[in-house]
């Protein structure tokens, strides 16, 4: 199946021509920790290069140093075949080197063009050229067939589409090299396949393409060869062609494969008396974000919410846990009436929540994992109770060990961790305050098939204690793996709501889809347009 | 040789070797620098005179040290000092028992009270109203020293209080009152920054204040919480200030102040981003522009420039701190001092 690689323009086979990049036992160290230990990279013209690995093996810290982000201790860089020392990004750049980090990286509070442009602004008479500006954006933007507004300010559009002005933005720089790390991560099957499109084309005028993705078909897909990478050192360079899935992931994280599948769900008992809920909410709602919604949580139970970018399911979560107030609506807590207006009363109420964006709403990346984790503890005690040094001690410890975090050094500053084990410092967080109900958005995002595993088999284990989780994730597979019930979003709506018996990946697309028998809303085909303009 | 670069890294290594420098050019130009001599039971002496005519520095930039760190900022505590100072000695004043010690406590607690209102006001601007703080702030800041006119009728009030007076020039155990009340408030400050869970929750919200809401901190009060400390600061150094004359003068008292403090905390590491803080470094900030003041006249340039000096001094000090500028000497001088990476991960 993994032998559809496209023989077209890649040289994949002998007789290629020399590397437009060539790194050699590249080595970065930083306090506490050796985030690559000489590493060696080649990148050919024409061809998409995939650097897999774990989380924290390494992949961001070397794109870091290829884009001058970080000084390297030790090796060598050389570009066209030219020794280079980056001494930033601009340097780099001006390479021909340009990078799609991760995380978004624009200024919101410019236009689309402007953040195409930054930095190489048009001048006309000393002052920027705004109408050549828009006009070269939209060149750009429609030769990646995209219809975005040039004029239009970042920040009225959803986080995807903001990804796909960032590559607008690197494929704008004529980049000779370009490098993608996790695009693919907040965008949805039609960007994916518009953002190939792309890629297969710059491939075919001759740009190398680094190509960082968790989504191993996709790696497999697109790219010709890859490098794998574990604990900041190189495993191997393959062509991807002569790898399959379980190789690979073999080679990423040096164990079976198995645990992916090890979880077992026990299903509700259907025949069992209903238990008392520990939630219900009744036509919880906020204008423009969230149509009323009715939703009952129990002990114990894991529930999925699936639906694609902008159904709601992040509104939904953010106003069960009152990070954003309701319009409407009712709430329950144990059958006493509450009402949620901050995320404090939230968690008084035993209620938990881990934002889909780890960065802007998660971290403290100044603070120390240590810090990190008993912050909501702490807030709750008030700043005159500190929590004890030597429970906070212990505590920290603890789930230093149970989730095994990296490195499992308690005063290493958060920000310098890799985003699977920030993401399990911030899951401590939460645990660490004991609540009833946990409610995660997107919590295996942009992390690597280790941690996503240890975390979703923290889950089923938290379920099983009785707890009661929400779960939001953009990957249906994983949301049917965990869930005991699934909840459907559609146009900011939850449109179907089903126990997860003999339900698969194909029964919720297709739901999704508006398809099914699903007991549709009247006006779903009104709320169409509404879907496309959000997406657009 | 040792490996000193541990120490190259410190936060705190390029403030104390400044402060030192200075130091050691006031020892230069006047080799009696460091001697302190005792009369009458009082200690006396050029280092003693810094730290007395630091302290209302110090005081001030302790509070604004925590307004900083959560990413605010405070211009009104020069006008805030100017208010205590006035409402102190109108009080005093007023007074028929004007020379009366328990006339110098009712006085010097309605000046403090005022003070506290004062930074709920700033704080209230901040936190509940979310007015970016420079601008909230700048309202008192104009507005403060108008109110100060009011209290003292727009004349320099002068007093005649023993108790009063020693709060600015007062001696206590051979030391002057002044440099003891502003050691307290520092130790104070430490403790109820970093003995309590205070310190790391100002830091939180300074870093990334949403993912501190999300946390379940309480933003609104511990900014409030700041706001209210730092006029309260303000407050005793105007008190010291109109207590060292005698006199409340609500044009001058505590001008400038606010720009001197913050200096100091930047000067002492803390960043004007927000975040993590270090009192430890705004004590040496403070010293430093004070002795700098010291210095200027001490070495024969006109008192007048001094302004000019501590702009210069003032920028060589955050040239030094900055990772990109010492990346730059580093690189231009050895290659083999490896850049410092922490500053831009």
């Amino acid at each position: 199946m993994q032998t559809t690689v496209e023989t077209g323009p890649s040289p994949t086979g002998v007789g290629q021509p020399t590397p437009v990049v060539q790194m050699t036992g590249i080595s970065i160290g930083f306090p506490g920790v050796k985030a690559l230990d000489g590493v060696d990279l080649r990148l050919l013209p024409g061809e998409i290069h995939a650097v897999m690995g774990e989380n924290g093996a390494g992949k961001s810290t070397l794109i870091k140093a290829l884009t001058g982000v970080y000084s390297i201790d030790a090796g060598t860089i050389t570009v066209d075949g030219t020794p280079h020392s980056f001494s930033g990004p601009f340097a780099s750049q001006a390479a021909g080197i340009s990078t799609v980090y991760q995380e978004v990286n624009l200024c919101t509070n410019l236009t689309v063009a402007e953040n195409m442009m930054l930095g190489r602004e048009p001048h006309r008479l000393g002052r920027i050229d705004t109408r050549r500006m828009n006009q070269r954006a939209r060149e750009v933007l429609d030769r990646l067939g995209l219809d975005i507004d040039a004029r239009s300010q970042l920040d009225e559009h959803p986080i995807a589409i903001q990804q796909l002005v960032a590559i607008a933005r690197a494929v704008d720089i004529d980049a000779r090299v370009l490098i993608l790390d996790e695009p693919t991560s907040s965008l949805d099957a039609d960007e994916v396949s518009r953002l190939f499109d792309v890629m297969r084309t710059l491939r075919a005028d001759g740009v190398a393409i680094l190509f960082v993705s968790h989504f191993l078909d996709q790696v497999f897909e697109i790219s010709d060869r890859m490098t794998v990478l574990r604990n900041g050192r190189l495993v191997a360079e393959h062509l991807t062609a002569d790898m399959t899935q379980l190789s690979l992931v073999q080679e990423m994280i040096g164990r079976e494969l198995e645990v992916l599948d090890r979880i077992d769900r026990t299903p509700a008992d259907p025949a069992a008396p209903e238990p008392a809920p520990l939630m219900t909410v009744l036509g919880l709602g906020r204008k423009g974000s969230l149509e009323a919604t009715d939703l009952t949580l129990h002990d114990g139970e894991v529930v999925g919410v699936a639906g694609l970018l902008g159904s709601g399911r992040t509104e939904l979560a953010r106003l069960l846990y009152g990070a954003d107030s309701a319009d409407t609506g009712e709430v329950e807590v144990r059958s006493r009436r509450v009402r949620l207006k901050g995320p404090r009363a939230a968690i008084e109420h035993g209620i938990a929540f881990s934002s889909e964006d780890r960065r802007a709403e998660g971290i403290i990346g100044e603070l120390s994992i240590a810090d990190n984790m008993i912050l909501a503890m702490q807030a709750s005690r008030g700043w005159m109770r500190p929590v004890p040094q030597r429970t906070k001690d212990a505590l920290v410890a603890k789930y230093i060990e149970a989730l095994d975090i990296r490195p499992a050094d308690p005063q290493a500053m958060m920000r310098n961790l890799s985003g699977g084990n920030q993401q399990k410092v911030l899951l401590a967080r939460w645990l660490i305050t004991e609540p009833e109900l946990l409610i995660l958005d997107e919590p295996t995002r942009g992390i690597d098939i280790g941690a996503k595993a240890q975390i979703q088999q923290l889950v089923a284990e938290l379920a099983r204690d009785g707890m009661s989780v929400v779960f939001i994730s953009a990957e249906l597979e994983e949301v049917l793996r965990l869930s005991d019930r699934v909840v459907v979003m559609r146009d900011r709506r939850k449109i179907a709501e089903r126990d997860n018996v003999d339900l698969d990946v194909a029964d919720v697309l297709q739901i999704i889809a508006g398809e099914a028998s699903s007991p549709g809303p009247a006006d779903a085909a009104g709320a169409v347009p509404h879907q496309e303009a959000s997406r657009a | 040789m040792p490996d000193l670069r541990p120490l190259v890294r410190h936060q705190l290594m390029w403030p104390v070797l400044a402060l030192v420098v200075l130091l050691v050019v006031n020892v230069v130009a006047t080799p009696s620098f460091f001697s302190i001599r005792m009369q009458d039971g009082h200690l006396y002496g050029s280092l003693v005179d810094i730290l007395r005519n630091g302290a209302p520095v110090l005081l001030v930039a302790l509070g604004m040290t925590l307004v900083i760190a959560t990413r605010g900022i405070d211009l009104s505590v020069g006008a805030i000092a100017a208010i205590a100072g006035a409402v102190a000695c109108t009080s005093i004043a007023g007074s028929s028992q004007e020379s009366a010690t328990g006339t110098a406590i009712v006085a010097m607690s309605t000046a403090l009270a005022v003070c506290v209102l004062l930074g709920l006001w700033n704080g209230f601007l901040v936190s509940v109203l979310g007015i970016q703080p420079i601008i909230a702030t700048l309202v008192l800041m104009t507005a403060g020293r108008g109110l100060a006119m009011l209290v003292t009728d727009g004349q320099i009030t002068t007093v005649n209080n023993p108790a009063f007076r020693r709060l600015g020039a007062g001696f206590v155990a051979t030391l002057p009152v002044a440099i003891i009340v502003a050691l307290v408030v520092l130790g104070i400050t430490a403790v109820l920054t970093r003995r309590t869970a205070l310190g790391m929750l100002i830091e939180a919200v300074g870093i990334n204040p949403e993912a501190a809401r999300l946390a379940g901190v309480r933003s609104r009060t511990i900014i409030w919480t700041v706001y209210v400390f730092a006029a309260f600061c303000a407050g005793i150094a105007g008190l010291m200030i109109a207590s060292n004359t005698s006199a409340a003068d609500a044009n001058n008292a505590g001008l400038f102040i606010e720009l001197d403090a913050i200096l100091a905390v930047v000067i002492g590491g803390t960043s004007l981003a927000g975040g993590r803080f270090s009192l430890t470094g705004t004590l040496v900030g403070a010293l430093f522009i004070q002795t700098l003041a010291t210095t200027i006249p001490t070495i024969g340039i006109p008192a007048e420039t001094n302004y000019l000096f501590k702009a210069v001094a003032v920028i060589v000090v955050c040239l030094l701190q900055s990772p990109q500028a010492r990346a730059a000497l580093a690189v231009n001088r050895r290659p083999a001092a490896a850049p410092v990476k922490a500053g831009v991960a």
